[in-house]
């Protein structure tokens, strides 16, 4: 017994021994070796100090550093808890197969809690990012080369010039060489040798509008705001600020008093306190405490205490208005070169210029996408309500149960493509079925009862929506769209739009051309347009109101459901989607021009306009357009009540 | 001539009776009164349902006498909430502010109070400023004008723009819904110096009552919104009756005769519906210090069409049917949600009417449009007329 | 201990043993059913527990205070917009309750939940609590979510000297005598993520996007303050404020990725609460946005609100929590299996607010035993320094400010919904009013020796007893 642990012993020492000897001798030197001197800081790394790291692997010059990095960015290292050892591991049932960092080969297995996964953040994964650029530029795998330029762009240095430029001959891609050359030519412009070197590059810059492009221009010219007694020398000024235009008093005097170059304000509650604790025998300043009830009082006792010198006095408009004129405000470039900042502004300012034309265009985009939306919503209505003068208030609930028609088919085929392809007709078919029964059942009676129709259509879609929500419960759901659906069009920099919402364009202008088709050119259109002017007449003539009303509400509802789905794409599901859309889309109707399907055209272009115009103007307050857009629908119909398009004639009614 | 009033309308007297003995009846009930068998709570209900009333009869006034369908009338029920909260906040916060910094040595000036009194009451929207939207907030006087001039201006405007361009009929119910809908997502700025979507709060608490007991201030609103209502019916009762009652009337049947026949149409419309708005301005002011807090969604859209469907439920065109609708459909929703109706068991399925109570009300509306257009009040004649011809 | 003995307790305790131990008594039974948003309204107008029956509760409340079971109070809503988030809430706090009953209930009595539906309407917030607390005389109310529903609760607490738990984070600047906040107050959650950003992110420029409610503008308030401190310029913190539900968010990403251009690593603080989520993230990953170059850190995301999402184009974006599901310690793992049971779907995901209500309700039975009674003030002094063990580990503990001191968590969101933790501080200890703004600077709470909410260290005195609602 006493022999086994001696032996142990013995044993211990001699492998600690031997690490000694190992250490002593330096050479098998392995990534897990650089890795073990700097164990804490590989397992729990931070922005700031892992670079120490990144800087003992890469001066190591072990082979598999460009793997370890990469696989520690992808959080796939692992510490196993009993040794301190880093390994590669991978999930294998409740077990990790480890993997040895140096050969590739297993290390074993290890249980869950055996190891801790090592999860750099963010911050640290930028930084080890920039450390396998020189790695990854001309590595084979487009992937990682892709991965070396984002690195750059992300944290620009100016070591990646040399690196940068040597990889451009090489580059196959064309499309990766023009990055290269562009990334080029950021980091020259800002690290350039040269001044003409980087004038050179700057100007280039004028003709790009993307935001990397802006943000090497607008980091040449950083300013610092200074202030002195007078404009001093060798300083690359911006611009000098005149007080009260270009920075108010307020700010102005604090800078001073940062600058040590004015006394500080004595603020009220410094006022309050020092009198306070001058009171003596009730008087303070020479006024009994009762009468310090308003600011001037306040103020006189306290100049009073400020005579006697028992607190600094307060500085007064004279002191301020001298100390502000006798000292220079100005910005000053953080870069000394007056030419790069110069030819920087001239660049910035065309690009400037350039961002703000495509923002306009973007602006229309959006709005021209939220019109589409709009219109898509409202399209139904101009049939139901603009048409037939049918008030649907639970027009809504069925742009709902189209959705929700979408989802339900998602659950049946998981392929979202096929789904959607489903989920469009089916839509239509059930929404068209909801609108006849309630056509058949509840309208038909109310057709002289205008008003009525809306308590009873309103009736119907509160019990609509609270069916739907015992039905599929108050959460969202999801409605996924296909993967071709996702992502962006991407014109430039400024300008690009969610693919979702350029299908919505697309369904809107197909809806648009088929009701015009339906109404204008075949025998449904012309009988619903005959029963909706006379309906007398038109019976007389053939035609059976009953079925041509039924269809035509019919319609209007399927195309709703139709518009539930694009909607809950690009949205969201819930029981109450219906009625965020409802005021909106009346108010589409009647501000276009009931009776008319180029009037909800306008009507839907007009407030997708407006909404995005005011936004514009006032970038911070979604609430405050929508405000504004409703006074403004309210102002507008005042004054044109019959709306855009209105209709003349015997048609218009009333 | 007031006599004569009555006598022709006696169904207001019964319905001053009936008020009356409830009002008695809730009182001796009361927790304040001791006897504690009506809880402090549903006093506030019942007040609450009073002030309800109102409203729903100025909306009777204005779409089932003079047939605007307004769809904004909760709107002006609003304001006056509005009106009236500012006050009391800016009275209770200001109390407790003097009180705290009275204990400092020496006493405040007025900006001091102004500034910590805008920083309670605002610093929940990341403000200290008073808006001008308070400037009269320290006057109970002011305010209470407010109650009856801001929704009296706000009506006026509206209805005069309106009604000049001969906006009429489903374009006016949607432009009204417009309105409130707007004023709504104004109130939930919070920029719009009324504490966005919080609300005004804390308005149960009385200045000046602090001591006062909760059961004891909850009869005292019961009566006030009770005389309101009085007042409300009677005046309401003799705008629609006699001539100018008729000229409504024929507004609502048929417009273009009235004005044909040398009406100024758009003054009668006009009348009617700046003083409904009044009216539902003041029921607002009564119905917020009882519900204690008053925040935007109050007024959203779906407020205003709910009092449309009590009114059409209660019998359009009868002042008492308004009234009835009001109280029945309110109190009877939160006793179907609130737990109150026991559940059915279908066996494979339990209908818990807590779920499907919303979907019979919504069945009922339609049922009440399609077979009853007269609604309740309707119910009422045909009882009357079959006692007749006994 | 205590389960056996309870009949003969004192008859001076506040409780009498219960005979047979009832079940749960829900007024609002079932989950995920709840009722339309439009008639939270009506409901607002009038609201009673029963018409026919009210008559007789005013007489039936006096009788209940002085018997078994012990009824607690559950005011989160079921309906309307924030169903989403409370009715998981409603069933954590009836899973609690069970587990209680299970193991011999409080003070040998059985509890008995009353489940109370404020439809997600301020006012009818305010309504209910006055019923539960006067009408069906419960002893304590765990509710609310948004802290305007807070703020409209509040007077009828103080009022009727209620005792209520407040279970999710919130943006500080309120001390009641009568809650307990067992959520994140802002320097347990907001100005840590900062924080991060600041350190770890190295992110110089800030978009602040939230939802138009107090949560968003006050603690919006605090971070510019704060960051002005740490020498963030105003030109550099984008403030943008959206409605309730906001879908069309493509402006506002733009705008974003716009801020980029004066070459600031930007970094978003998103306060966006509910639905409108799903489409600010559609957005981003439409926008094609990763999470490397405009990092989002979210304060109102956590599990629940990803579960209805795609996370694949999320990954990487952050959360900042007191809790969440992925961490690793046998009492959470225990946890999670309890409400699986409980809710009998695998798939549900636990949250930090459900953390809170565990870690408040906890504390309460605890404080119970230590006072022996229900008694509210009894209860409220027992509370003070009660500890009980985070399910992240260590030990919270609650303060004589009635917040809670527990470990701030940062977590990345992964592919599948949940949250890779990264970042875990020590315990910090909720601040009731923010160092970060000048008139809360000098504020402090001490309800057990200061007495006050509301102090002024300046001055010295105490403010206001009562809160500011």
């Amino acid at each position: 017994m006493v022999r086994a642990l001696l032996l142990a012993f013995a044993l211990c020492l001699s492998l600690s021994g031997a690490d000694a000897q190992t250490a002593d001798q330096s050479p098998p030197e392995t990534l897990q070796t650089v890795l073990q001197r700097h164990a804490d800081e590989v397992a729990n790394p931070g922005r700031r100090s892992v670079s120490v790291v990144i800087e003992d692997l890469v001066a190591s010059g072990q082979p598999n550093v460009a793997t370890f990095l990469e696989r520690w960015q992808d959080k796939g290292v692992f510490q196993r808890s009993s040794d301190g050892l880093f390994f590669y591991a991978k999930r294998q049932g409740s077990e990790y197969a480890l993997t040895d960092m140096s050969t590739g080969d297993s290390a074993g297995t290890a249980a869950a809690d055996m190891i801790t996964e090592i999860r750099p953040n963010g911050g640290v994964r930028r930084v080890i990012g920039a450390a396998l650029v020189q790695f990854q530029l001309s590595d084979p795998d487009p992937a990682r080369r892709v991965a070396a330029l984002d690195a750059i762009s992300r944290s620009p240095d100016a070591d990646q010039i040399e690196p940068l430029r040597a990889s451009i001959d090489g580059e196959q891609d064309p499309e990766l060489k023009r990055r290269k050359e562009r990334l080029a030519g950021h980091l020259r412009a800002r690290f350039g040798e040269t001044t003409e070197d980087r004038i050179d590059a700057i100007s280039a810059l004028s003709s790009d509008l993307d935001v990397a492009t802006r943000s090497v221009l607008n980091l040449i010219l950083t300013t610092t705001s200074e202030v002195a007694a007078k404009l001093p020398e060798g300083v690359n000024v911006a611009r000098v600020l005149k007080v009260g235009s270009d920075i108010p008093e307020a700010e102005a005097y604090a800078r001073l008093v940062a600058a040590d170059l004015a006394p500080r304000p004595v603020s009220d509650d410094e006022i309050k306190a020092a009198l306070t604790a001058n009171i003596r025998e009730g008087r303070v300043g020479g006024l009994p405490v009762g009468q310090l009830g308003s600011r001037e009082s306040r103020e006189n006792a306290y100049d009073a205490l400020a005579a006697q010198g028992a607190v600094p006095a307060r500085v007064t408009a004279e002191i301020r208005t001298a100390a502000l004129s006798s000292n220079v405000f100005y910005d000053a470039y953080a870069d000394r070169d007056p030419q790069v900042t110069d030819a920087a502004r001239t660049a910035l300012d065309e690009v400037e210029a350039r961002v703000a034309r495509y923002q306009m265009i973007d602006i229309g985009m959006d709005a021209l996408s939220l019109a589409s939306i709009y219109f898509l919503a409202a399209i139904g209505l101009a049939i139901t309500f603009g048409v037939m003068g049918v008030i649907n208030m639970a027009h809504g609930e069925f742009i709902m149960m189209g959705a929700y028609t979408g989802y339900v088919v998602q659950l049946f085929i998981p392929d979202y493509t096929i789904s959607l392809l489903v989920a469009l007709p089916l839509a239509f078919a059930v929404t068209f079925g909801a609108g006849v029964a309630m056509e058949r059942l509840v309208i038909r009676h109310l057709y002289h009862r205008p008003l009525e129709t809306l308590l009873a259509t309103f009736g119907i879609s509160i019990a609509l929506q609270q069916l739907a929500k015992n039905i599929f419960g108050t959460q969202a759901r999801p409605l996924t769209s296909p993967g071709w659906l996702d992502g962006a069009w991407v014109i430039n920099d400024v300008v690009q739009i969610a693919n979702i919402r350029i299908a919505i364009f697309v369904l809107a202008l197909i809806f648009l051309g088929l009701i015009l088709f339906v109404l204008k050119r075949t025998r449904l259109g012309l009988e619903v347009r005959s029963v909706t002017q006379n309906p007398g007449m038109a019976a007389s003539m053939g035609i059976n109101p009953d079925r041509i009303n039924m269809l035509t509400f019919g319609l209007g509802s399927g195309i709703a459901g139709i518009a539930g789905v694009a909607i809950g794409l690009y949205a969201k599901v819930t029981s109450e989607m219906g009625a965020d859309y409802i005021v909106q889309s009346f108010m589409t109707v009647v501000v276009g021009g009931v009776g008319n399907v180029w009037g909800t055209l306008a009507g839907a272009s007009l407030i997708g306009g407006l909404q995005k115009g005011i936004e514009w103007f006032n970038p911070s307050n979604t609430l405050a357009a929508q405000t504004y857009m409703i006074l403004f629908i309210i102002l507008f119909i005042q004054f044109r009540p019959k709306g855009i398009v209105a209709l003349k004639g015997r048609a218009a009614g009333d | 001539m007031k006599q004569g009033f009555l006598s022709k309308n006696p169904s207001v007297l019964w319905f001053l009776a009936a008020l009356g003995f409830f009002t008695l009846c809730v009182t001796v009930l009361s927790e304040a009164a001791g006897i504690g068998l009506i809880s402090t709570s549903f006093v506030k209900t019942l007040g609450k349902t009073l002030c309800l009333c109102l409203v729903a009869v100025a909306m009777d006034v204005v779409w089932g006498y003079c047939g605007i369908l307004s769809l904004g009338h909760f709107a002006f029920f609003g304001i006056g909430g509005y009106a009236i909260g500012m006050w009391l906040m800016y009275a209770r916060t200001e109390i407790i502010v003097v009180k705290s910094l009275s204990a400092a040595a020496i006493p405040p000036t007025p900006e001091e109070i102004t500034a910590s009194v805008g920083q309670q009451i605002f610093g929940v929207v990341g403000a200290t400023d008073f808006p001008w939207l308070w400037a009269f907030a320290d006057s109970l006087f002011l305010q209470l004008l407010m109650v009856v001039l801001v929704p009296g201006l706000l009506a006026l405007v509206f209805g005069w723009l309106a009604f000049r361009s001969r906006v009429t009929g489903v374009y006016l119910s949607i432009l009204t819904q417009a309105m409130t809908l707007a004023l709504s997502l104004y109130l939930f700025q919070n920029d719009s110096g009324l504490r966005g979507n919080n609300g005004l709060s804390g308005l149960q608490n009385i200045p000046g009552f602090e001591q006062t007991p909760q059961a004891l201030i909850s009869v005292w609103f019961f009566w006030a919104s009770a005389l309101a209502l009085a007042l409300g019916y009677v005046l309401f009762a003799w705008v629609v009756s006699g001539k100018m009652g008729s000229v409504v009337r024929g507004i609502r049947d048929n417009e273009s005769r009235v004005r044909f026949l040398g009406y100024h149409v758009e003054t009668y419309k006009l009348f009617v519906f700046t003083l409904t708005a009044v009216a539902s301005g003041i029921a607002g002011a009564l119905y917020y210090p009882q519900a204690g807090i008053i925040n935007p969604a109050e007024i959203a859209p779906i407020a205003s069409i709910y009092l449309a469907v009590w009114v059409a439920i209660g019998g359009r065109g009868r002042l008492y049917g308004a009234v009835l609708g009001a109280a029945l459909v309110s109190l009877l929703s939160s006793w179907f949600t609130g737990g109150g109706a026991p559940n059915i068991p279908l066996g494979f399925y339990t209908i818990q009417w807590t779920d499907w109570w919303l979907v019979l009300l919504g069945l009922s509306f339609v049922a009440v449009t399609l077979f009853f257009p007269k609604g309740i009040g309707g119910l009422f004649d045909l009882i009357v007329r079959k006692g007749d011809q006994k | 201990m205590i389960r056996g003995g309870v009949c003969s307790r004192p008859a001076t305790k506040q409780k009498r043993c219960g005979g047979i131990p009832r079940r749960i008594r829900v007024l609002r039974p079932g989950f995920g059913m709840p009722r339309h948003n439009g008639m939270d309204y009506m409901i607002s107008k009038l609201s009673i527990t029963a018409l026919a029956t009210t008559a007789l509760v005013g007489l039936a409340s006096a009788a209940a205070a002085q018997d078994c079971p012990i009824k607690v109070g559950v005011l989160h809503s079921l309906s309307g917009t924030m169903a989403i988030s409370e009715t998981t809430l409603k069933d954590t706090m009836l899973m609690l309750i069970e587990k209680q009953n299970a193991a011999g209930g409080v003070l040998g009595c059985q509890l008995e939940a009353v489940v109370k539906d404020p439809a997600s309407d301020w006012p009818l917030f305010a309504e209910k609590a006055r019923e539960l607390i006067s009408n069906d005389g419960v002893d304590v109310t765990f509710g609310s979510w948004t802290s305007s529903s807070r703020k409209a609760v509040l007077p009828i607490l103080e009022e009727l000297n209620a005792l209520y738990f407040y279970p999710v984070q919130y943006e500080g600047e309120e001390s009641s005598r009568n809650v307990f906040y067992t959520g994140a107050a802002p320097n347990q959650q907001a100005i840590p993520a900062v924080d991060y950003f600041l350190e770890e992110l190295g992110v110089e420029k800030f978009a602040l996007l939230g939802t138009d409610y107090v949560y968003p503008r006050t603690t919006n308030r605090i971070l510019e303050s704060y960051l002005k401190e740490k020498g963030i310029a105003a030109e550099d913190i984008f403030v943008n404020y959206t409605p309730f539900g906001q879908s069309d968010w493509a402006t506002i990403v733009a705008d974003v990725v716009a801020l980029g251009a004066d070459g600031k690593q930007v970094g978003v603080i998103s306060t966006i609460n509910g639905d409108a989520n799903i489409g600010f993230y559609k957005e981003l990953a439409a926008a094609n946005v990763s999470a490397d170059d405009i990092p989002v850190v979210a304060f109102s995301v956590g599990e629940e609100e990803l579960s209805g999402l795609d996370t694949s184009n999320l990954v990487g974006h952050l959360a900042a929590w007191n809790y969440f599901m992925t961490a690793d310690t046998p009492a959470n793992a225990e946890f999670i299996e309890a409400w699986h049971a409980f809710i009998g779907d695998d798939m549900r995901v636990t949250n930090d607010p459900m953390e809170a209500h565990y870690i408040g309700f906890n504390m309460w039975v605890n404080a119970v035993e230590a006072a022996g009674t229900t008694d509210v003030d009894a209860v409220r002094e027992a509370m003070w320094g009660q500890e009980f063990p985070n399910l992240t580990g260590g030990t919270a503990v609650m303060g004589t400010n009635h917040h809670l001191s527990k470990p701030v968590l940062i977590g990345e969101i992964r592919a599948d919904g949940q949250f890779d933790i990264i970042s875990q501080t020590e315990p910090v200890e909720g601040d009731a009013w923010t160092d970060f703004l000048p008139e809360s600077a000098v504020l402090t709470s001490d309800w057990k020796d200061l007495g006050c909410g509301m102090y002024n260290t300046q001055t010295e005195t105490c403010v206001q007893m009562k809160s500011n609602y």
